[in-house]
């Protein structure tokens, strides 16, 4: 079992960058005036931010939400000792992006890096990697960048990911401090649902031909590549209103602690009646759980630190109790349970 | 409860369907511009107020409104 605390480390600030494009859910067309309506009220997603024809990829973003939070909190990047960067759209199969990061935000040499491959339980992950190293190696400062360009792969002739998706990037600085509560995580995985949300062509298994930009009709008004993201949404939703309280359910005995005992629940932006379907179970407080996706749409592992940004920056004075959740592509969940003090977020940037 | 009280649920749930089209014999495919939407609400419909699991692939057994209402009851007494 995968549950564990670790001590000694604090959250000190998250940033957020999202690209300029805005797209509005209102405007897609490709679907009938009452499916445009009913999608958007079941998910909740009313507008996305998408890289689009930009030529920037999630790494630019992330490094831009890096910045900003280093130069806001006034850390040096000399003090910098890991970098973790959490995506599944890297710019190349190798090098990882961390380490060409690493280069551009002016990191120290001595600064390690690496990159997770996770999607909607990435953040989660990331703070149990990056908390756990810096913990036990008394590293005093390090970077988790988290982020996406999902749309890369959501075309729009495909409505069960087109209207969903979002792009961001984002960076968490975490320090150590032996005044600092501890993280209590909980991680799983089950790769018996590793088709719920998948690109099947583009890696080794299935390199890129010619045949994996074909868009091909799939039924149900869906017409998609096989080199495009394909996601089973009953399957997900499933995993998602049954596993998903259950685990958090268990969280919450398991660390006695109940929805009174936290200020703050903050999902996965996955979708609306998801989402809703979990808060319910759980009892949580519609106040307590602030939700970003009907401005970004769900941006994979960026969602969770966007949303504290987006949704939270002018409440995050004073010591607060914050229950996190991801949720999805893997399949894999996480949550973790912690404390921040004075958490300083700077405004998002826009690139 | 009955089965209209199940359909009393479904009609606020789905705003764009005309009241008194949803009957306890109407297939769940004839509602009207049925999609994959329609069968996620239905599913946490189902979870939220009557406390069962329905998979999407038990869903799609299910030929009419009458037949959800017997597989929702079915469940709630023989929880799995």
């Amino acid at each position: 079992m995968a549950f564990f605390s670790v001590e000694n480390i604090r959250i000190k600030g998250i940033g957020a960058a999202v690209p300029k494009e805005e797209v509005s859910n209102w405007d897609y067309t490709y679907i009938s005036e009452s499916d445009r309506k009913l999608l958007i009220k079941t998910t909740g997603v009313e507008k996305r931010r998408v890289i689009g024809n930009s030529g920037h990829t999630e790494t630019d973003l992330a490094e831009a939400a890096a910045k900003k939070l280093l130069a806001e909190t006034g850390v040096s990047k000399d003090d910098i000792d890991i970098l973790i960067f959490v995506s599944q759209t890297p710019d190349y199969f190798l090098p990882a992006s961390s380490i060409m990061l690493q280069n551009r935000l002016g990191l120290p040499k001595s600064c390690m890096a690496f990159d997770i491959n996770l999607g909607c339980s990435g953040y989660v992950y990331g703070l149990s990697v990056i908390s756990s190293i810096m913990s036990n190696g008394k590293l005093k400062k390090g970077l988790l960048l988290a982020g996406d360009f999902s749309t890369i792969g959501t075309p729009p002739e495909d409505k069960s990911v087109y209207p969903l998706f979002g792009d961001s990037g984002t960076a968490t600085l975490l320090e150590y401090d032996e005044s600092a509560g501890k993280l209590t995580f909980d991680l799983n995985s089950d790769g018996s649902g590793y088709e719920a949300i998948i690109v099947r062509h583009g890696g080794t298994k299935n390199p890129l031909t010619k045949e994996s930009f074909e868009m091909k009709d799939r039924g149900n008004g869906i017409i998609r590549a096989d080199r495009n993201l394909e996601l089973n949404g009953l399957e997900v939703f499933n995993f998602s209103v049954t596993v998903v309280p259950k685990h958090l359910q268990e969280f919450l005995q398991k660390t006695s602690t109940t929805p009174e005992s936290y200020d703050y629940f903050v999902m996965h932006q996955a979708n609306m009646l998801m989402n809703e379907t979990i808060r319910r179970k759980l009892k949580f407080p519609p106040e307590k759980t602030p939700y970003s996706m009907q401005k970004y749409g769900n941006t994979s592992s960026g969602s969770i630190p966007i949303t504290i940004v987006s949704e939270l920056k002018n409440k995050l004075a004073g010591e607060l109790s914050f229950l996190m959740s991801g949720f999805g592509v893997g399949l894999s969940w996480a949550t973790v349970a912690l404390k921040t003090k004075d958490l300083i977020c700077p405004d998002i940037v826009e690139l | 409860m009955d089965v209209n009280e199940l359909i009393s649920k479904l009609q606020q749930e789905f705003e764009d369907v005309p009241a008194g089209t949803l009957k306890p014999e109407t297939k769940l495919s004839d509602i009207p511009d049925w999609s994959s939407m329609h069968a996620l609400i239905i599913i946490a419909l189902a979870d939220i107020e009557y406390g069962v699991t329905i998979k999407g692939e038990e869903l799609r057994k299910a030929q009419s409104i009458q037949e959800l209402y017997n597989m929702i009851i079915t469940k709630q007494s023989n929880p799995s």
